[in-house]
């Protein structure tokens, strides 16, 4: 293809080239992490539909269940940031509408990641009502 | 606008996708917007999640409320669009792995793995709720 347009030209507009392989990288790795870890979740949810308030918590003492569970929680709450940040950029282009959005995406995402992570391991190493 | 004037200027002569008006819909294109959808679910399944950790943790009258919650028609149906979401999102998640490794990419392998995942998605979620119904495994 012929063009008649400079580097610069035809680069600018288009975003820095520095930050968007660490990205992509981080969205790969997540979804890697998430094949086994979704897997497991499927398995505890079937076990945990199976038991009440008591058994809950006996489940959430075991050290395996509480780390794998916190990783989860972690692994996912990073994931969906970036899904969702993608969709976003896809479908919003009025820029006030777009960063609203975007911020309201990683706060839910972080936010919920913390109180998540942090319930698991109240419950994990001191218990249920306390 | 500034933004958008600045697009239209360079790729007037660019090809834009997808035509969703004029193409045949083909099961790649459906696997494609279902990987969002259920994408999207599934953020909102994480954050169904996180209600139960806040649950357990709050006590056993929260927990049992929320219990109740799942328990009920509407939320054994949410549940259950969930579990679908997640395998479809799974399988078709494993389907871009390849592709971004560089494998599947010819339109035979990516049509037959479109149809994979789907089936795989509503198969996986149906057998682990005969499995919760009848109350084996696990």
């Amino acid at each position: 293809m012929v063009t008649y347009r400079t580097s610069l030209g035809r680069a600018r507009g288009l975003g820095s080239a520095k930050h968007g392989v660490g990205v992509w990288i981080s969205e790969r790795v997540s979804s890697f992490a998430l094949v086994p870890l979704s897997l497991w979740a499927i398995v505890s949810g079937l076990s945990l539909s199976r038991v009440g308030y008591d058994g809950a918590l006996a489940w959430l003492h075991s050290p395996l269940n509480a780390v794998l569970g916190a990783l989860l929680f972690a692994t996912s709450f990073q994931h969906m940031h970036a899904g969702l940040r993608v969709v976003i950029e896809d479908y919003i282009h009025t820029s006030g509408m777009k960063a609203g959005l975007l911020l309201a995406n990683l706060f839910v995402c972080v936010l919920g990641g913390a109180i998540a992570v942090f319930c698991l391991l109240k419950v994990a190493l001191i218990g249920g009502a306390v | 606008m500034s933004e958008a004037k600045g697009i239209a200027r360079g790729s007037a002569q660019r090809p834009l996708s997808p035509h969703l008006s004029v193409w045949r819909w083909h099961v790649t294109m459906a696997t494609s917007i279902l990987h969002r959808a259920t994408g999207i679910a599934l953020y909102v399944g994480v954050l169904i999640a996180a209600g139960w950790a806040v649950t357990l943790a709050a006590g056993p009258g929260a927990f049992g409320a929320y219990r109740a919650l799942l328990a009920s028609v509407l939320g054994q149906l949410v549940l259950f669009g969930l579990t679908v979401s997640l395998f479809y999102h799974l399988a078709n998640g494993v389907r871009h792995l390849f592709w971004d490794a560089g494998r599947g990419l010819d339109p035979k392998t990516a049509d037959m793995s479109g149809w994979a995942s789907i089936v795989f998605g509503v198969v996986a979620a149906v057998l682990i709720w005969i499995i919760a119904f009848l109350k084996v495994g696990g």
